[in-house]
């Protein structure tokens, strides 16, 4: 009845090599989600044959990520989305918005800057 | 290949009545569950305001000291909420939508008053009772 | 190499239910590429987690979207419940799967009309939606709405239907299925609704699985994904079996939805079958906190509930992820080297739920 639910902590420097292993061994991409909590906390969920793992990692506020889109293309909407609403630094990313993918009145308002 | 087999659903519905109802000249007919309005029986109304911190809108105010529960009609989502929770169970949620209106008004129903019924002996206790509370309110 | 220009589709466009901009960089007649634009009904539902508590912010997760409606109750309910670890009653867990086929046929009807409205079939539109009455006449008189219920909480239901309703709802339903045989053999056999359907849009299983297509758009492809095989809720006590095709264009998923509304008839036969008695809910007193992910099947595809509590009546984070969101690279990939008439039905095919993606 209740999922089994793995959350496994990483560090942001071995995101893109832990997630062209999940793409090796046949994983699809399913979700990211970001959480202020002093700093950013990402979790990235990744889903094989009705199996969900997910990869955790905190960040600060001005540190800069590289986006998986290059090995899993649907992430850009995701990444272009957190740019949106949060101010999350990505870079690399395969299709930019710009912080234009939402028309919100004012820039990153989950993230007020005042 | 099929050609034209949506023939026999458009022959059928060329003789039968029309699908549609003839509103307004012929009324709708609502169920019994339906959720349309919310109306209040103020005698039984003790203005515990349990009703007005469970409403999800903020859509229902109670004022105690002017003996008021008022409604604004169109912020209220027919959730059903303040129906559960009253304790004295003076609310029911009635069946018809409200009518469109053109601004947004709060209704107000004000508690009937004790002094108002003729000859009776509660008016009476009720004056002194009454008189106690609105200075400690 | 011929000259490109650039069209803009939508946001206003008679096919749509609702807006997303389309950029379509055309070279005479054929689609190169497409850009998405959306963010014209953002509303920002996810941020009012912070006003309301997690008891009230049950109205709000409903009124997402109005076709899927029950269902974003029902995940964010269990979502919140797994997270505190509250068992609620089995009867309660089959009236949910019960209103939550229901929604499914509903659903599935709505998206036949449009397909057909697309293409301009004005008749067969007009029908399908009359057979869909018959379900929104079931749930106003089971639940009080027609379009949103208002009966999930967190605990359980909150209105219980008695055994007679529930033969009632299965007669109806077999009443129907004589109606909707004639009106799924147009869209399956005649000859012009298939001329607009076979080879539209095609995507092959490999694609499926890398864009991460979900719900009937991949299973249309041959992907096996079907998130009630995980026996959430009622469904470990009911046997189905996910419906697959493998040709993966357009007309693939239509008979994919199609299939899935006599599933969904049968699933509810079963449920009526088996249903326990019992109480419907149980009384919730403590706060959430602790994290939960949930996965649920919309019609649409896998939705995703992650739910954070910290211990005060007021949750952090609610974060949904909808099957639409999720299906719009397979559509980018689907719009290249289409034609321009083409690409009002590559958009309907993947069921566009906009004000599901855009919360």
């Amino acid at each position: 009845m209740f999922e089994k639910q793995t959350i496994v902590g990483i560090e942001p420097a071995e995101l893109l090599k832990k997630a062209q292993q999940l793409k090796d061994e046949g994983y699809r991409l399913v979700q990211i989600c970001a959480n202020k909590v002093n700093g950013f906390e990402l979790s990235y969920s990744f889903d094989k044959d009705h199996e969900m793992t997910n990869l955790r990692m905190t960040i600060g506020e001005e540190e800069e990520i590289m986006s998986i889109s290059h090995i899993f293309f649907p992430a850009f909407l995701y990444e272009n989305e957190m740019k949106d609403l949060f101010g999350i630094k990505i870079t690399n990313l395969v299709l930019d918005f710009n912080g234009n993918l939402y028309k919100v009145s004012e820039k990153t308002p989950w993230n007020p800057k005042n | 290949m099929g050609v034209f087999k949506i023939g026999k659903m458009i022959m059928r519905s060329l003789f039968n009545k029309p699908a549609t109802l003839m509103y307004p000249v012929i009324p709708r007919v609502y169920t019994e569950k339906t959720r349309g309005h919310i109306e209040v029986d103020m005698d039984a109304c003790i203005l515990c305001g349990i009703c007005s911190k469970k409403c999800p809108t903020h859509a229902i105010e109670v004022d105690r000291n002017n003996k008021t529960w008022s409604i604004a009609r169109l912020q209220c989502i027919q959730c059903n909420c303040c129906v559960e929770y009253c304790p004295k169970k003076c609310l029911y949620m009635k069946n018809t939508y409200s009518p469109a209106t053109t601004e947004k008004v709060r209704e107000v129903f004000a508690k009937p008053e004790a002094e108002a019924k003729p000859a009776a002996p509660a008016a009476v206790s009720a004056a002194p009772a009454a008189a106690e509370s609105t200075p400690t309110a | 190499m011929g000259k490109k220009t650039i069209i803009p589709f939508g946001p206003q466009h008679p096919v749509l239910p609702e807006p997303i901009h389309l950029d379509l960089v055309m070279e005479d007649e054929t689609v190169v590429e497409a850009i998405p634009s959306i963010g014209f009904i953002h509303r920002g539902l996810e941020k009012l987690v912070e006003k309301k508590e997690f008891t009230e912010y049950v109205y709000v997760a409903e009124r997402i979207c109005g076709i899927c409606s029950f269902m974003h109750g029902m995940g964010y309910c269990q979502s919140v419940e797994n997270g505190m670890k509250v068992e609620i009653p089995r009867r309660a867990e089959y009236l949910r799967v019960i209103w939550a086929e229901l929604s499914r046929i509903h659903s599935h009807l709505l998206w036949l009309g449009l397909l057909a409205d697309g293409f301009g079939f004005e008749s067969l539109f007009m029908h399908s939606w009359r057979l869909r009455e018959k379900i929104l006449d079931i749930f106003e008189a089971t639940t009080g709405g027609r379009v949103i219920f208002s009966v999930c909480k967190v605990g359980g239901v909150r209105r219980d239907m008695d055994n007679e309703t529930l033969k009632g709802i299965v007669k109806t339903l077999e009443g129907m299925e004589a109606e909707m045989k004639e009106l799924t053999d147009v869209f399956v056999e005649d000859y012009t609704v298939k001329s607009r359907l076979v080879g539209v849009g095609r995507m092959s299983y490999q694609e499926a699985h890398d864009l991460g297509a979900v719900g009937p758009m991949g299973r249309a492809s041959g992907l096996v994904q079907d998130m009630r095989t995980l026996g959430y809720s009622a469904y470990d006590d009911l046997e189905f079996e996910p419906i697959i095709e493998t040709a993966g264009d357009s007309y693939a998923r239509t008979l994919v939805r199609i299939r899935e509304v006599y599933q969904s008839i049968d699933l509810i036969r079963q449920a009526v079958a088996k249903i326990p008695d019992g109480e419907v809910s149980v009384p919730v007193k403590a706060n959430p906190d602790a994290e939960c992910f949930e996965r649920l099947e919309q019609p649409r595809g896998e939705v995703i509930y992650y739910t954070k509590g910290i211990g005060t009546k007021f949750l952090e984070r609610v974060r949904v992820r909808t099957p639409t969101f999720a299906n719009i690279p397979p559509m980018l990939h689907c719009l290249k080297g289409c034609d321009l008439a083409d690409v009002p039905m590559i958009v309907l095919t993947i069921d566009p739920c906009i004000s599901c993606t855009e919360r």
